[in-house]
């Protein structure tokens, strides 16, 4: 009797790639269902404009590359790439922005590098950093949270303001509209006012912006969730979070008065998000155990310097992007102990 | 007794899967019958193939000599059973490769009559370990974990202090049970080559390394210690992990001690021998058998009955799975070994052979058919899982592109292709294969400048060779000329100087020879000739 | 003044760095050109001619010289190329006779019955591979032959043959991975 023939091992356990992006998705849920409820439908819309724009991007560039691009995409890392970029951008964000910056992610930081696994960046931070460097003024425009302004935007008139411009809403907007808790922390410190005197401010909730650090919250559980199911490791995640505890906390210790109480960083901007979704893609990032301990503390180390002393907001795109062109060199460094070899760490 | 590290009770990576055991333990071992035609190859064994010491139409008994050890890492062959043999010839043996080996094949006459045997050497306590080893390597025996290295060359510890003799039982992979089977039906004989192989080496104390999912085994050999009193001999439970059973991580749990890459346990005062081979060992040296016949597991959803059975060697897997009750119908792929690290072959007229420890006949649910690769995305869950704690990610990139001085930087060689990496690969890369491949590949280029650089050295001898004949004849004509140079001197033509100079030599030697020819013929003449 | 101090202070630098130079190119002087080693030991010592020079050390000088291309030795291949363009730091160059190259591995095999005993292969094989005098029976060493065909044409009988090495089980080399399913009949390997 004849056999067909294949190469050993002949079992297989692991998670398909489609698996572990899936489990991804569903663990930013919980996140994304809070920016829903205290933003409205602009992040919703946001994150379908930039899904649909980012598989039709890598569908035709792989049909232009001659290979079959059903495999690919059907493993959701473009949903997931797009998914991630849209909860960074604002809810109102023009819907071209949007689509532009979905389409330069996996374009011209995946594709063009070679697809899933050759991408030396995060497609999904470098397009926001496209964007925002591009488009300052609309990438800066937010919505305050519905705790503060007492109401989201209906969809229709999201829909309208994404798809026509936010003139469109007319006085509406500035009832809406504010600044992100780090921007307006920014500004008031750089006219010289003291901690304790801008947290007067009703803006602010226990640690972060109110409404701001609910939404931290729900992300940290889908984080959580991630590590329990063994689709992130916790080094990364663990040591961003406790190098920016360290750092802010030092800060804060010496003069706590221009600098934030340390878990405001915690709860503001993109630290948890960055933290268990960004910073852990395993493509960019460092891939040894020590390495990885390392990449994300300087990550956490980096947010705290450009946030306080940087020319923008928030840090934690661009902390990636430069601790991503030095996770090759911090693997090379960190190689483990081979059984059977001497000393700490060879070859 | 020396002082270990402790014990350590896990090793870094591998995997927890599915053991699947139950499904051959539950009948008895069984005795195959003698099957009609035996092939035998030759090189069922590392290091060079046996030479036929019998030629076709030979008739040969049970345990007779048929092939000898070529060399001094080789092995004995002996007939499986009595019959004759009809060829000697290339035929397809089990081998990733799918290539034929030189094979003898044996009709068998079915009386299963044994030839003459050695004298049991029961008192091996008194023997001398080379005689001994003498034994071993008469009986052909090898390391029956899969590893196949002549026992005798193995055993042969030039001078090393063995601490420690280990003996493996862990059996990891799933879906392989006859050792298990072995150790519940003959501990005895388990026990018996392990006080063998203490005194051939010298060994200190003695570990049998097995892991918890054989309670029955554990039971078997523990009573077995225990009614002998063996205090230097322990039975070592280990936590139920694969590779538990591979040789250096079952060294690591049981003493603590690492063996050094790309070192052997020799080096550490370790000798490590599977259990089956220990049985073997038992049989050649107390019994005066040659390694002839192994239990063999056959198992998976494509066999009717599966089980263990005790079946000559040579006896073709056919006959093998004809024995358990034939396919059934959902056999789709035939794995030579484990699921993990056995290979999958495209026939079944393929001859068992003394490193055949399983055959698996599965089904499809059992071994699904392989998808095709995605690209690495650097996750890393090979890293994590890696027992020798190497770097497969980077390995994979290396072999890949072919870079094989990093993959050595990486220890390439250190690899034990166990396969726990690619089976926990999300993009379902097949790892192993790429190091394989870098393997043979760095052996096929060794080989190459191997002979590179002999054929250099040739080829430098003969321009050396050529220039010195050059040379001498460059010497000769300097000479010559150097004698004629001088002639000038006498006066006259040098040429016709040695004109004269010649035949005046012809007329001397004419003059020498006429007297005592004068009365012979004619016939003499062209002698004359020829000499002049 | 400023000037002035500059020059001098160069000057100054200049000479001292030259004596150092010429210090150490008399005192580690290389006798002979060690690329020409490292370009020979990356080449199969085939001594076959294919590449249009008297043997494999002619061919490597002439690459050192740069008066050759490194794409010139068929028994080599690609991988021989390769090897050659990393030593060299020079680009890959196409093979100039890919179907040599491509060509099995062999080695050669007197027809003995057919042999006259002519001793003209035993002269021209660059390995002493073969064995015999005059006007007694020659054969080759299989193990010495290098496969490079230079006995077959001086032969005037043309009783040799080119028998192409066989693959063994030890020998055989496990292929290079394809991400396509690897379900396949045995055999194709």
């Amino acid at each position: 009797m004849h056999f067909p023939v294949a190469s050993s091992p002949h079992l297989q356990g692991g998670n398909a790639i489609r698996s572990v992006m899936g489990q991804v998705l569903l663990a930013l849920v919980p996140g994304t269902a809070a920016l829903w409820w205290y933003f409205g439908w602009g992040v919703l819309i946001n994150i379908t404009l930039a899904c649909v724009a980012a598989v039709a991007a890598e569908w035709v560039t792989l049909k232009l590359r001659k290979r079959d691009p059903w495999p690919a995409v059907s493993d959701l890392s473009a949903v997931v790439t797009a998914w991630l970029l849209a909860l960074a951008l604002p809810p109102l964000l023009p819907w071209w922005q949007t689509v532009l910056g979905s389409v330069f992610a996996i374009v011209l930081v995946k594709q063009l590098f070679g697809g899933i696994g050759y991408n030396p960046f995060n497609p999904a931070m470098a397009a926001y950093a496209f964007l925002l460097i591009s488009f300052p003024a609309d990438m800066t425009h937010w919505l305050q949270p519905s705790v503060l302004s007492g109401e989201t935007l209906p969809l229709q008139q999201t829909l309208q303001a994404i798809f026509q411009g936010t003139a469109v809403l007319g006085a509406q907007w500035d009832a809406i509209s504010g600044a992100t808790p780090l921007d307006h922390m920014r500004t008031e410190l750089s006219r010289n006012l003291m901690i304790s005197e801008i947290r007067q401010s009703p803006v602010w909730g226990d640690f972060g912006g109110l409404g701001w650090e609910w939404v931290g919250n729900w992300f940290l559980l889908g984080g959580l969730f991630l590590i329990w199911r063994g689709v992130i490791s916790w080094r990364i995640p663990v040591s961003m979070l406790a190098a920016l505890l360290l750092v802010a906390g030092m800060f804060w210790a010496v003069d706590p008065e221009t600098h934030p109480f340390p878990a405001f960083h915690l709860f503001s901007g993109a630290a948890i998000l960055g933290a268990f979704f960004i910073a852990t893609d395993p493509v960019s990032a460092s891939t040894t155990p020590r390495g990885q301990l390392i990449y994300g503390a300087l990550i956490g180390a980096l947010v705290f310097v450009i946030r306080t002393w940087g020319g923008y907001p928030d840090a934690v795109a661009f902390a990636v992007l430069l601790m991503n062109m030095a996770a090759p060199t911090i693997d090379h460094y960190t190689q483990p102990r081979v059984f059977g070899a001497e000393g700490k760490g060879n070859g | 007794m020396p002082e270990y590290p402790k014990p350590a009770w896990d090793f870094h990576g591998g995997l927890h899967i599915d053991d699947h055991k139950s499904e051959s333990l539950a009948t008895p071992l069984r005795e195959a019958g003698i099957p009609t035609s035996l092939t035998l190859p030759l090189q069922q064994h590392i290091g060079q193939a046996a030479e036929p010491v019998v030629q076709v139409g030979d008739e040969v008994l049970k345990g007779q000599l048929i092939a000898r050890a070529s060399d001094y890492v080789s092995a004995n062959l002996h007939a499986p059973t009595s019959g004759r043999v009809v060829e000697i010839a290339e035929r397809p043996i089990a081998h990733p490769s799918g290539l034929s080996a030189q094979c003898i094949v044996l009709e068998s006459d079915g009386q299963d009559r044994w030839g003459e045997l050695p004298e049991p050497i029961e008192n091996y306590r008194e023997a001398d370990p080379a005689d001994l080893r003498e034994r071993l390597r008469w009986a052909g025996i090898v390391g029956l974990g899969g590893a196949v290295f002549p026992t005798s060359v193995k055993t042969n510890t030039t001078g090393r202090v063995i601490d420690t003799l280990i003996l493996n039982a862990a059996e990891c992979e799933p879906y392989i049970t006859c050792d298990d089977r072995l150790m519940r039906d003959h501990p005895g004989d388990v026990i018996d080559g392990a006080l063998i192989l203490q005194h051939i080496v010298s060994a200190g104390q003695v570990l049998i390394g097995i892991e918890q999912n054989k309670p029955e085994a554990i039971a078997a050999l523990q009573a077995e210690i225990d009614a002998r009193g063996l205090n230097e001999m322990r039975l070592v439970v280990v936590p139920t992990k694969y590779p538990s059973g591979g040789e250096k991580q079952l060294i690591y749990l049981l003493t603590g001690i690492e063996v050094p890459s790309r070192g052997l346990p020799l080096e550490v005062g370790i000798l490590c021998q599977n259990v089956a081979t220990t049985a073997a060992i038992a049989d050649a040296v107390l019994r005066g058998r040659p390694l002839i016949s192994r239990i063999v597991t056959l198992t998976g959803e494509g066999v009717t009955q599966p089980g263990n059975l005790r079946v000559a060697i040579g006896t073709s897997i056919r006959d093998l799975v004809n024995e358990m009750g034939g396919y059934t119908a959902q056999a789709q792929r035939l794995i030579m070994g484990g699921p993990m690290m056995g290979f999958a072959l495209g026939s079944d007229e393929l001859p068992v052979v003394k490193g055949s420890n399983c055959f698996i006949a599965a089904s499809r649910e059992e071994i699904p058919d392989p998808v095709s690769a995605s690209p690495c995305i650097r996750c890393g869950e090979c890293v994590k899982v890696c027992p020798a704690q190497l770097l497969p990610q980077q390995l994979y990139w290396f072999a890949r592109s072919r870079d094989f001085d990093k993959t050595q930087d990486h220890h390439l060689f250190d690899c034990i292709e166990c396969g726990c990496c690619a089976y926990v690969c999300p993009a379902h890369i097949p790892l192993v294969q790429y190091y394989r491949f870098a393997k043979t590949e760095i052996w096929a280029s060794e080989r190459e400048r191997a002979k590179a650089d002999h054929a250099r050295r040739r080829h430098e001898f003969h321009e050396a060779r050529l220039k010195r004949l050059e040379e001498e004849r460059q010497a000769r004509l300097r000479k010559k000329k150097e004698v004629l140079r001088k002639k000038p001197a006498s006066g006259g033509d040098p040429k016709k100087a040695a004109i004269d100079a010649a035949m005046k030599r012809v007329a001397a030697k004419k003059a020498a020879q006429r007297p005592p020819e004068q009365s012979q013929g004619p016939e003499q003449a062209p002698e004359q000739e020829k000499e002049a | 003044m400023g000037v002035l101090s500059a020059i001098l202070t160069l000057t100054l630098l200049a000479g001292v760095f030259g004596l150092l130079l010429g210090y150490a190119a008399v005192r580690f002087r290389v006798e002979g050109d060690p690329i020409v080693e490292q370009i020979d030991a990356l080449l199969p010592q085939t001594q076959c001619g294919q590449c249009g020079y008297a043997g494999c050390r002619p061919y490597a000088e002439a690459i050192a010289a740069g008066e050759a291309e490194i794409n010139r030795c068929p028994p080599g291949g690609e991988a021989g190329m390769i090897a050659l363009a990393d030593l060299l730091g020079r680009d890959p160059v196409p093979l100039e006779d890919e179907e040599a190259a491509a060509k099995p591995k062999s080695v050669a095999y007197i027809r003995e019955a057919e042999c006259i005993g002519c001793t003209l292969c035993i002269q021209a094989c660059p390995v002493d591979a073969i064995l015999g005098a005059a006007k007694q029976m020659h054969s080759i060493i299989a193990d010495e032959c290098t496969g490079c065909e230079l006995c077959l044409p001086p032969c005037p009988v043309e009783c040799i043959d080119m028998v192409p090495i066989r693959e063994t089980p030890e020998t055989w080399r496990w292929p290079y991975p394809d991400r396509k399913p690897w379900l396949q009949e045995a055999g194709d390997a």
